[in-house]
Formats: structure tokens, sequence, C-alpha cells
């Protein structure tokens, strides 16, 4: 007995959606043997989850909260895996973003509220999208695989940012703290509704919006598309390639910097160590899940903010460790990741002879 | 009398809606050649996919000797012993023959015996004259050894019933003579064979039977003897009025490219072009005649800016564009039918609207400022599928889906709508029907007629001679020497194309 992988024409409408819901359902029950073991209720667990997510207004502009920064680093990532390239250094992209938005914050005096935040959302841009650049001219020009040096570089960015907060940067009022001063008041963005959530989403959607715009319907969206379809018909076409990889690797790491600029000006405040629990690695898989459409990352980025702010408060509430919530929320991922396999794929057994 | 080996019964299939397939009936004997003839996209190849388990049929029965049977994968129909050469196959390139044919065995079982299948291997090719080094890698080999490959899996596997999707559309004349001995050879030792193909004179030549498709239905088998090429067209083409191709008398005077001393190396680090020199003149056609791979490919990249020469000069209209890029004004004015039409004529998962600008994408015409004007592009795709009958199935469907002459009539609409100042057509009617054919050779002479000039590069003699001023014979990198089509005899051309002055 053996088995073999075999593809076939892909699932489509409900089937489709059915699939999807079935692995979940499947998720959800092994973690719930998990949650038995530690005795949890499923049952209640799962229930408390959607409603501290989804059940209050508070609830449902946390979950607003955690979404901005993902739907901001989905969007890098999947601008680049439309021209095949596999920028899978959002992390460290975000990093730098943040790094280039507190240098502004903590080093510029500027009274204008206006003023301070562009200038913040410039310099992370900036330092993002070079950021992201590097490994786009060393593919453009060298043909050096960018996933190996977008992977590696996400270790310097994030070194980097400990680097000052540990060192030059560190609150001296902090307690020894990682953690830089906090921002004034006027690099701060707005909070609306007297809860967390802050301007940082709107930009997220306004991104979003400009991203699909972008690929959809402009002559440069065409040339993209082009490219990421099969360059040697975009050289033949006229198509500067090297200059399309260079340009879309610095607006992909410039999203993902917006991520960083919005974290830290919307809800942290401060630069300070492990701003982010992993935002530009789970972009990669909503990158992925969302087809790599503009409309798609916002949505499955919703779904993830419901499931980090789902699992937060299991960890409150059940007195759940960390480790049990990644568990959950990994093997909800796995979950979809395999759903998304087979639409395309069956598994067969073959009897040998 | 010898039997029935495959049956087809009211088999249909179709794609989102569309329908590729309608209740075809056929039957396949041992020891027979039965061609498939039918316009492009009339579902020749939906219905010989269907028959290697690439596709599930909607419904209808296939019956193997007899017995009905159920093909849900390629390996069924390799149990079934059905193998088929592709329209366009897939070998893995960089690594050797051996290894694909090891690939190929990997389906069947675990563990397999190099020494064995080494020596099957041999055999094969001693049995069949081929001559083909089984360590060397896919790439170096041509088109036409490739298929030699792709036949021998199906050999080693002892095939039973052998498909071939056009497999004499990539290979030179004398590579095809080659491959109808080879057929006739397994026809006597009883296989059945299944062969598609758009060239009528082979279709005559090599068939005992055959059925002629249209529009996804089966309209009728002949026995040899009962068909000859006229009755074939009028079964299978739909549109009946005949084009009666017509060429204006014209005396050339203003030269318009002018190629002097050319040198192109590849990849591989050869000449593909060595001190190669051509003239083309303002509306004329210039045929060049050459088996492929004697540096035509190379000709057509340098004139389109997409590869440079070592030296050499390339003048246009008295401007010199040796080392202009393809984005340039004069090299934008040359358009370009390119051999490989997967690989560099379409962006594959673009729709058709979108492959039909692929080339003048940011003109005014289908642009508004930064944003493309979906409405004009809709509208020009609506106008060249007409014009050149694209059959592309449901709207929207990638340019990869459709069938293959249905990709070269995308290709051929785009490079000729520009009104170009040049055309470099290679191979330009490789895979079309004959109608569609027909129909391309006028547009080709409509346009010298506003003053068009085309390089037509092709291998089939008859083409060249009916539809051009001139014919210079390429061989190794080098023009040899112009003909007159008029006074050329086929003979001729022929010895220049080995390289016999
Ligand atoms: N996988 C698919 N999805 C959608 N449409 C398809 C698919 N495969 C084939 N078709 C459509 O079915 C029709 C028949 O295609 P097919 O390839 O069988 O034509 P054909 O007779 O082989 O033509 P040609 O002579 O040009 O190779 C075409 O219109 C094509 O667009
Ligand atoms: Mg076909």
């Amino acid at each position: 007995m053996k088995f073999k992988v075999l593809k076939k024409p892909p699932v489509q409408g409900y089937k489709s959606f059915l699939t999807t819901l079935f692995s979940v359902i499947i998720a959800l029950l092994i973690s719930g043997a998990f949650l038995m073991l530690v005795d949890v209720n499923p049952i209640s667990a799962y229930k408390d989850m959607l409603i501290e997510s989804l059940g209050s207004f508070y609830g449902l502009t946390e979950t607003l909260v955690k979404t901005t920064p993902l739907i901001l680093c989905g969007l890098g990532v999947a601008v680049a895996f439309r021209m095949q390239l596999w920028n899978i250094g959002a992390e460290g992209q975000l990093y730098m973003g943040a790094f280039g938005a507190s240098l502004v914050a903590l080093h510029l005096n500027v009274e204008s509220h206006f003023v301070m935040i562009t200038l913040m959302f410039l310099s992370s841009i900036f330092f993002g999208g070079l950021w992201a650049l590097i490994p786009g001219a060393l593919k453009a020009i060298y043909n050096v695989n960018e996933t190996i040096v977008t992977l590696l570089m996400n270790y310097i960015a994030i070194l980097w940012v400990d680097f000052l907060v540990y060192g030059a940067w560190k609150d001296p009022k902090g307690f020894n703290f990682p953690l830089s001063a906090e921002f004034s008041s006027a690099a701060r963005l707005s909070e609306y509704f007297d809860t967390r959530l802050h301007t940082g989403f709107f930009i997220a959607l306004v991104c979003a919006l400009i991203v699909y715009l972008l690929i959809e319907k402009t002559i440069w969206g065409y040339e993209i598309k082009v490219i990421g379809s099969n360059s040697k018909a975009a050289a033949y076409a006229g198509i500067n390639i090297k200059k399309n990889i260079m340009l879309v690797m610095f607006i992909s790491g410039a999203l993902s910097a917006i991520a960083g600029f919005s974290e830290l000006a919307g809800v942290q405040h401060r630069l300070q160590h492990a701003i982010s629990p992993g935002y530009g690695y789970t972009a990669i898989i909503i990158a992925w899940l969302a087809k790599r459409s503009a409309l798609g990352v916002v949505l499955v980025s919703f779904l993830m903010g419901v499931l980090f702010v789902g699992g937060d408060s299991m960890q409150i509430y059940y007195q759940l460790p960390v480790a049990m919530v990644s568990v959950f929320q990994g093997l909800i991922l796995f979950s979809l990741i395999v759903a998304e396999f087979f639409k395309e794929h069956k598994i067969i057994m073959v009897k040998q002879q | 009398m010898s039997s029935c080996i495959l049956k087809i019964e009211n088999i249909t299939k179709s794609f989102a809606g569309f329908i590729a397939n309608k209740n075809v009936n056929l039957e396949i004997f041992e020891g027979e050649i039965h061609t498939i003839l039918g316009e492009n996209g009339a579902g020749k190849s939906t219905l010989m996919n269907i028959l290697t388990g690439l596709y599930r049929p909607d419904s209808g029965n296939i019956y193997i000797n007899g017995t009905r049977v159920n093909i849900k994968s390629p390996k069924d129909a390799l149990n079934y012993k059905i193998g088929m050469v592709h329209q366009h196959f897939m070998l893995v390139n960089n690594i050797s023959v051996f290894e694909n044919l090891l690939l190929s065995m990997k389906l069947d079982s675990f563990v397999i015996n190099e020494r064995k299948l080494k020596s099957k291997v041999k055999e094969i090719l001693r049995e069949f004259e081929l001559d083909i080094d089984i360590e060397m890698p896919v790439w170096k080999l041509s088109i036409g050894q490739q298929q030699w490959v792709e036949l021998i899996k199906l050999l080693i596997r002892d095939s039973k019933i052998l498909i071939l999707d056009e497999p004499t559309a990539v290979l030179t004349p004398q590579e095809s003579e080659f491959l109808f001995t080879f057929l006739t050879k397994l026809k006597s030792q009883n296989k059945a064979i299944i062969f598609i193909s758009h060239k009528m004179k082979e279709v005559m030549t090599l068939s005992d039977k055959v059925t002629i498709l249209k529009k996804g239905e089966t309209v009728k088998t002949l026995n040899r003897g009962e068909f000859d090429e006229q009755l074939l067209a009028e079964l299978m083409i739909s549109n009946k009025e005949h084009l009666k191709l017509e060429k204006s008398a014209k005396v050339f005077s203003k030269q318009i490219l002018k190629i002097k001393n050319l040198n192109v190396k590849n990849d591989k680090g050869l000449s593909d072009l060595s001190d190669f020199s051509l003239e083309l003149f303002e509306g004329e056609i210039l045929g060049i005649a050459g088996i492929t791979g004697n540096g035509q490919k190379a000709l057509a990249e340098v004139l389109t800016g997409l590869k440079k020469p070592l030296s050499g000069q390339i003048i246009v209209n008295d401007q010199d564009i040796t080392y202009s890029t393809s984005k340039s004004k004069y090299i934008s004015g040359i358009a370009h039918i390119p051999e490989d039409r997967k690989t560099m004529g379409i962006a594959p998962d673009l729709s058709v609207d979108e492959n039909l600008i692929l080339k003048n994408y940011s003109s005014d015409k289908f642009t508004n400022f930064f944003f493309l004007n979906k409405e004009k592009i809709k509208q020009n795709a609506r106008e060249q599928i007409e014009k050149y009958s694209i059959k592309m199935g449901y709207d929207g469907i990638p340019v990869r889906l459709l069938s293959g002459g249905n990709i070269q009539k995308v290709i051929i609409a785009r490079e000729l709508s520009e009104n170009p100042l040049i055309l470099v057509a290679l191979y330009p009617t490789r895979g079309l029907d004959v109608g569609s054919a027909e129909y391309v050779h006028q547009v080709i002479l409509d346009s010298r007629e506003k003053g068009m000039s085309t390089i037509l590069i092709s291998e089939d003699l008859d083409e060249l001679l009916k539809i051009s001023d001139r014919i210079a014979v390429m061989f190794r990198g080098k023009n040899m020497g112009y003909l007159s089509p008029e006074s050329a005899t086929k003979t001729e051309i022929g010895l220049l194309m080995s390289g016999k002055k």
C-alpha cells in the first residue's frame, strides 16, 4: 500500500467553502481535545472567544486593531507574490518601519500633530522600503534568491531595534525595561469611540484600495501581472523587468513598514522589544490564503484578527499558557492551508501488485 | 478483420458551461492509423485528454476491447495501455534523457531495475534506428529529438494505443518523414495510432481512416479511398467561403531593412548567426527557408531587440538600430510572431483581452493617464476575436486554456493589429487549421498592399512559394542566397537548405 498525491481540477463555489469549513471543524475538534486535557470545556471556550472578539462593540474594535497590521503586511507580501517575488521579510520590514517612525518621533521636536504624523509616516516608508529594496536590487542585478535574503534580513532588523531599545534609546525613566521613551501626544494617531481603534485601521483600508486600483486598473499593474505570469513574455513586450522588481520590492516593504508605523503611533506609543507577535509571518499565510487579491487580504486579515483576540481572551479567562493558544492558532491556520491543498489535489491509495 | 480496441460512445465534456465535446462517437481498431481532423478549437485535444485521464467526461462511455472502462487518471490510461504525446509536451529540462524516462517509470513502481531498463531503451533505439544519446540533458536535444523521448516513454510502457497530438507541427519535413516510417512500423505491429494534424498532405498519405470533428461533434468517419483533400476541408470548415489568394505584381525599390555581417552567439556558446547579411524592400514578403535551428530564432530576436549581436549592423530606414532596446521607436515598429508561442508569445494566466494588448498596452488607445481603459480593451478584443474567428470558450478565460491554434491566432492578431513597418513571422501558420492558415496568408498579403514588409520564416516550402516575393535560404547562421519563387524548384531550395550550393 502506498499513497500518492494527484492534482485535480480546482474545486469551486460552495464546495470550496464546504471544504474550508470542514477542515476548520476538524481543527476545532482536535484543539477541543487538547482543551479537555487541561480541563477546559471547549464549547464554552470557543463561545467566549467569539463573544470576546465579535460579541461586543469594544471586542470588535479590538479585533480591528489586531487586523490593522495584518492587512498592511498581508498587502505587502501579496503585492510581491503578484510578481512571483517571495518576500518573506515583512516582519523585518515592519520593524524597520517602526524604527523609521520612532526616529522622527523621538528626535524631532514638532508641535503640529499633522506634520509629525506625516513625517513619521514618510520616514517609516523610507526605511522599510529601502530595507526591502536591498534584496530587490540583489535579485534584479545579481539574480540572488530573494527568499533567503528577506528571511535573514528579518533577524537583522529585529536585533537592530533591540540594540536601540536596550542601548542608546532606552528610556532612562523606564526601570531598565527594553523600551524607548513615550512618544509625545503629537506623535500619536487619534483614537475613536473611546476604544483603542485608531487612524491606522483606516490607513490600512485606504492602502488596500490603492493596491487594488494599482494592480487591477493601472498600466503599471498590467506590467506586474504580465511579469508574474511569464517573464519571457514581459521581456518580449518590452517591459523593464529589473526596474519593476525593485519597485515592487520597495512598495512591498513600504506597506509592511506602514504596519510598523501604525502599531507604534496607534497602539504602543513607543519603540520596544518585540513590537510584533509575528504579524509579518502571519502575513505570508494571509497573502497566500487571499490568493494575492487586495480584498481577500482584508477579509482574511479580519479572520486572523478574530483568532488573535480570541486567543488572548482564552489566555486571560482560562489561564491557559501562551503555548496552548499558539497550538490552537497553529491548528486553525494549518487546517486552512490543508483545505486549500485539498481543493487542488487528492490523495489516493495505491495497492502494490 | 482486426478488432475494435477502443470505442468512444456519446462523450460530452464542458468547461464552465462551454461545450468542448458533444456526443462524440469513435471506434479505433488495431493496426490502423486513425486521424482526427477538425478546426482549431474543435475539441480534438480535449477528447484525447479524456482518453488519457487528464479530463473526466461529463457523460458517455469508453470501451476497451469491448469492456467498459473508467479512466480516472493518467495512470489508469497507462494501465489500459493508452499513451499520448501531447501538443505541448513537457520534459524535465535539466536532467538527462534516461532520468526523464526513469521519472515516467516511477509512476508504476518503487523499485526500478536500471540496467534492465537501459537495455530496453537501447533496444528500442536500435530497432527504430534512432540516434539519441540517453545520457544527454534534455535541453540539449532538438524539439524533434525531445518528441522521440516522449515516444520512447510510450514504447517502454508497451502502449497499445498511441495518441499523437500534432506531432509534426514542430518537426522538419525530414523528421516528419522519419516519424511516418516509424508509425507505419508500429502499425504493422498491430498497434492503434490516433493521429492529429492540420497538414492535409500528411493526413492524405498516412491515414487509414479519418474522423472529422466540428464544433465538438463527430461529423463523419471516412475510410482510405473515400476522402480527398477537398472533401475533408469541406467537411471540417464551418464557413464555406473559400479565399482566393491574390497577389498584385509589384516593383520594389526602397530598401527598408539592411542587415550587414551580423554575428550572434547563443547561451550554449555556439554561433547562431555568422556573418549574416540580408536586405528587405518596402512592401516585400521575403521568405526565409531553412531547417529549424539554423539561426532563424536568433534573427528574429536581434531584430526585435531581445538579443544583442556581437558584431555587425542592423539598419532600418537609414537608422542604425543594432543596439537599441525593444522599447525604442524603430524596434517597436517591428512586429514579431515568435517561435515558442507558450514560452514567449503570451502571458498565460491573463485573459485573451489582456493578451491582445501585450505589445501596445501603453498606447493612448487603451489608456487614460495611468489607468487602463477596460472598455476600449474589450472593444479591441471583440474586433480581433471576430476578425480571426478566435474560439475561446467562455469570456475572461485565461489564454493558456485556449486550444493550440487559437493561442497562435491571438498572437498573430495582436502582432498585425498595429500596422507594423516590418513583420518578422516565425512559422506563423504552425498549428493553424487550413482555413485559418489561408486567412493569415490573406492578412499578410493585405498588409503587403499597405506597404508592410514581411520576413516570413518557414519550413513549409509550399507556403513560402505561395506568398513570397523573394526567397532567401538560411543554413548554419548564414544567408545562402536569394531565389525567385517563380523560377526556383523545391529541389533547388532543398539543396541550399542542407548547405549545398
Ligand atoms: N481546461 C479547459 N478549460 C476551459 N476551456 C478549455 C479547456 N481545455 C480546452 N478548452 C476549450 O475547449 C475548446 C477545444 O479545445 P481543444 O484544445 O480540444 O481544441 P483542438 O481541437 O485541439 O484545437 P487545436 O487544433 O487548435 O489544437 C477550446 O475552445 C478551448 O478553449
Ligand atoms: Mg489541440
